[in-house]
């Protein structure tokens, strides 16, 4: 019994990788365990808690709904290709970071993510805005008060840099 | 002078790792290397007699490398999981087997494992498992553990693992006697602990060096450590434990050990490959721990003040199907719940009982939440017989602070005396009182009122005996590079370890925060080492670090004092560089005094040419002085007579929808006494996370178990964690600073404080609320849903 294998050309923050993997290969799996992007976190499976956010074109999708093979031809972003070019945080990074927008670290990236697209949208967030821009995402560990910072101050610094 | 750290609100210097995608968890260990992953067999019974298993048809499964089940398990491995903490009380406990023998006590319990070349596989072989089942009846919930009809294990009768007693004075008496009295009956639900990572393992074993490495998502390093050596008949020296970043703890993985943490490293040895387990989202809400469901039955008498003359209490604790960690969580129920108040007669007693239902361990807070909200119920009860202000009720029962130290005259949960080291609960009170604007509330109910909503306000307070012993050390290493290197060996969830250890070894030594790298729980660099609870590790490895940095600083200054011809007393150390004081042009810098402090044969750069025999030292003494040792090393361990005891006290104004029932959070105010802060900005935010999982065990969380035991919300779908949408937005925080004397830095610990009054807080509120222009009625089950507030609506209507 063996089981059928797919070559997938994935493209992630810019670089190609192909990988052959069963079409049940998720593709939070193939990004952690097959290219060795380990910063997206997977913490329910089942697309609830956000951690495994990504961005498939521009937009924002638990990694974890989907499979390895259907993401073949999309334009993939991890919390790894966040970075400003020349390696400095980018805005939201740097804005969890003033605003101590984390503790354990384990939803971050999938906040990351999702707030780099809402920003991208919205660049000029109200505090209810702000709000409802992570209200998909799960975090044990803040209660969110620095996270709602955070995406304020991010908006800001996305100003200041513009 | 450079600038002291403590009390800064300084930037983690963790986040630059985590922000990039770069911290290393678990599960990202041996990432794309020659590795294979293990899944586990999980009973789908609450209650079962195991009467087959057959794996034969899983080895056909391409992929799959081995099975185990409890058969395959010899010596140590085939006794149960141990005990950790025994108590004489504890007449009955009970622990499961890494793998199940005979009988399953609930649905989860490990059965088979599995290892394969990834998880898919892994799991694909569990499913061909086939194993025969003859359920037994099972015990599901407090009341019906109590009725004991059915036992949960047979030789344990009345499904009763412990009965406790503890007194102070004679509380019935004084109850009798007393001119007022008041009964209450009190429940709150499950919860867990529900970190974002679950938990996990990975195990190498190095045949070469034969030794084994484990990794392994824990809040306990060394014990996990101790017992893999013990169960896999190692010698302790062969095994090491590392504890990489870990996505959340809250007290679940304070338990050890798992079953995957002895399996892992088992299949890892008997492989000779490594192997990996990572826990899914349903495996860790039905194997993981949860805490929480308890029963209390109050009687308190009390004068025409509101004194309390005689507090009787009795309660249920729900431990589930097995015991590993004792009865720490009732223990700390039955002596926290007194808070800053003393009832002069007191006396407790509960009961720890079975149920088939996943077993209970510490979950943050650990048994204060359920106290706090037993004793707050009550002071509010009292306020509301008297006609008199919850407030005034409060005060007249505080302790003052001229009373400590305060004896309250029982047995904490370190089997120490319950102590109070410090603390001012009228200030407290008047500063929560002035945050939330309690004068002003009664005005704000009104104009509410007029409008046709219902606003209602809260208060609770609570002390947390924190940093409990036996210790923790800390070993401190200046480098020839001048940068510091320093282990501790507890571990690290979240709290921003590396960023306030590091504060405190800049203060002591003088050196620069950005040189200083703080190891947490790995055992080869700290192997001595008790682990993270109770709120312990700013306490323990606080006090550690700072001593052991100052034994550092005392050598630096013995050799710097040497190299610059003058008095340790007449040096300073700024910046990282030694000098006379008044003198900058004499000084030395750290890296140079680690040469020196290090007498070499071999040269191997320009820094160690100073220090080959030919360059240093007096001839005529030994190139290492008497009574010293080679290196800039500073060892201390910080070992305390007792815990130090944080206070706090929360309110909240609530607003109750007339129709819905829908409860919303208007305010959120937290007064917190943690004795000196070490950076403000980590101690606010675990506060907010505290008070987030708070609103979640008030509001929202329960484990929905039904009559047969199965968890019917094994899943964040539906088991409702707060989003930013369920919790306040903004929490008001006003400090205080009471400092500990059992510790160098005057420091209390302050992870669980945020979580500990939500339940009494929220049912205060909601009570305040619903008592606007409606028949009065007291909550007295948390956590409350708007169509249970609805019901006790219809109830009382």
């Amino acid at each position: 019994m063996s089981e059928e294998l797919h070559d997938v050309r994935l493209t992630v923050n810019g670089a190609t990788h192909e990988i052959r993997v069963p079409a049940r290969r998720l593709l939070s799996d193939a990004l952690r365990h097959d290219l060795g992007l380990t910063g997206t976190h997977v913490g329910c499976e089942h697309g609830v808690c956000g951690a495994c956010t990504i961005l498939v074109d521009g937009a924002p999708m638990r990694s974890c709904l989907m499979f390895a093979v259907s993401a073949a031809g999309h334009e993939l972003t991890t919390v790894e290709g966040l970075a400003d070019p020349d390696g400095s945080l980018g805005p939201v990074q740097q804005a969890f970071l003033e605003c101590h927008g984390l503790q354990c670290g384990f939803c971050t990236p999938g906040f990351l993510t999702t707030i780099t697209a809402g920003l991208r949208d919205n660049p000029t967030p109200t505090h209810e805005e702000a709000r409802d821009m992570i209200a998909g995402n799960l975090c044990r560990c803040t209660g969110y008060q620095n996270i709602v910072k955070a995406v304020e101050r991010a908006a800001e610094i996305g100003a200041e840099r513009a | 002078m450079t600038t002291k750290l403590m009390g800064q609100k300084v930037q983690r210097v963790e986040d630059q790792r985590f922000l990039r995608g770069q911290g290393r968890y678990v599960d990202d260990v041996a990432v794309e290397r020659d590795l294979l992953h293990a899944a586990v067999l999980r009973s789908p019974h609450a209650h079962a007699r195991i009467v087959d298993i057959d794996v034969a048809d899983v080895l056909d499964v391409e992929g799959v490398h081995a099975v185990w089940t409890y058969e395959d398990l010899t010596g140590p491995m085939s006794e149960p999981l141990p005990l950790l903490i025994p108590h004489p009380d504890l007449t009955h406990g009970r622990t499961q087997y890494a793998l199940a023998k005979d009988e399953v006590n609930y649905v989860g319990e490990a059965i088979a494992f599995v290892v394969a070349d990834d998880r898919y596989v892994a799991e694909d072989a569990v499913d061909r498992i086939r194993v025969r089942y003859e359920p037994l009846p099972p015990v599901v919930g407090i009341d019906a553990a109590r009725a004991a009809d059915r036992l949960v294990h047979d030789d344990v009768p009345g499904n009763i693992g412990a009965r406790m007693e503890q007194s102070v004075g004679d509380a019935p008496a004084a109850i009798k006697a007393a001119p007022h009295t008041l009964t209450l009956d009190l429940t709150v639900e499950r919860s867990a602990c529900t970190p974002l990572e679950g938990r996990g393992t990975v195990a190498r074993w190095d045949p070469d060096l034969n030794r084994l490495q484990v990794w392994t998502s824990t809040q306990s390093s060394t014990g996990v450590r101790a017992v893999v050596a013990v169960k896999l008949g190692l010698d302790l020296g062969q095994v090491d434990v590392i504890t990489p970043d870990v996505g959340g703890g809250f007290g679940v993985k304070i338990n050890h050990p798992w079953p995957e943490e002895l399996l892992v490293p088992l299949a890892a040895r008997a492989l000779g490959r490594t192997v990996k387990f990572t826990e899914d989202r349903r495996e860790h809400f039905i194997s993981s721990a949860h805490e929480r469901g308890q029963v209390h039955h109050i009687e308190v008498g009390f004068d025409d003040d509101g004194r309390l003359l005689g507090l009787d209490v009795e309660f249920w604790h729900d431990h589930g199907a097995y015991t590993p960690y004792g009865l720490i969580v009732p223990i700390i129920t039955s002596t926290q719940l007194l808070g800053p108040y003393k009832p002069q007669n007191y006396r407790v007693v509960f009961e720890s009982l079975y149920t088939n239902t996943v077993m209970v361990t510490p979950y943050r807070g650990a048994g204060r939440p359920q106290g706090c909200y037993a004793m707050e119920r009550t002071m509010d009860a009292i306020a509301s017989y008297l006609g008199k202000d919850r407030t005034e009720v409060r005060s007249v029962n505080f302790i003052q602070p001229d009373e400590f130290p305060f004896d309250q005259g029982l047995i904490f949960q370190d089997g120490r005396e319950l102590e109070y080291d410090s603390g001012d609960y009228p200030a407290s009170l008047e500063k929560i009182k002035a945050l939330v604007g309690w004068d002003e509330f009664p005005a704000f109910q009104a104009e509410m009122a007029a409008q046709g909503r219902h606003v209602g306000i809260g208060l609770a307070c609570y002390v947390e005996g924190t940093g409990v012993g036996p210790y923790e050390g800390a070993h401190v290493h200046i480098e020839t590079s001048g940068k510091v290197k320093v282990a501790t060996g507890l571990t690290t969830q979240g709290q921003g370890h590396q960023t306030v250890f590091a504060q405190l070894v800049a203060d002591e030594l003088g050196c620069s925060f950005e040189d200083v790298e703080v190891v947490t729980g790995d055992t080869r660099r700290m192997p001595y080492a008790v682990g993270t609870f109770a709120s312990r590790a700013a306490v323990m490895s606080g006090s550690a670090i700072h001593l052991a940095a100052k034994r550092a600083k005392e050598k630096v200054l013995k050799i710097a004092a040497d190299a610059l011809e003058a008095a340790p007393e007449d040096l300073e150390i700024v910046d990282g560089v030694v000098s006379v004081k008044g003198s900058p042009g004499s000084s030395i810098d750290l890296g140079t005094v680690s040469v020196l402090s290090n007498p070499l044969r071999y040269a191997f750069d320009e820094a160690s040419k100073a220090a080959t025999q030919f360059s240093v030292g007096d001839p005529g003494k030994p190139p290492v002085p008497e009574d010293e040792e080679p290196g800039l090393e500073g060892k201390d361990f910080y070992s305390p007579e007792r815990a130090t005891f944080a206070s706090g006290m929360h309110a909240v104004i609530v607003e109750t929808d007339p129709e819905t029932a829908e409860i919303r959070i208007l305010k959120y105010a937290v007064v917190h006494d943690c004795g000196h802060l070490i950076n403000p900005m980590i101690v606010e935010g675990q506060i907010h996370g505290g008070v987030a999982q708070g609103v979640g065990g008030a509001l929202y969380e329960r484990m929905a178990y039904d009559e047969s035991g199965q968890l019917l919300n094994a899943s964040f779908m539906d088991f409702l964690m707060p989003y930013v949408t369920e919790v306040p937005d903004g929490i008001d925080i006003d400090h205080l600073e009471t400092p500990s004397p059992l510790n160098p830095l005057g420091i209390k610990g302050a992870g669980e404080a945020g979580v500990i009054p939500s339940a009494a807080v929220f049912a205060a509120a909601i009570e305040d609320a619903e008592r606007v222009g409606r028949p009065e009625f007291t909550v007295t089950a948390m956590p409350i849903s708007p169509s249970e507030l609805f019901a006790l609506r219809q109830e009382h209507s």
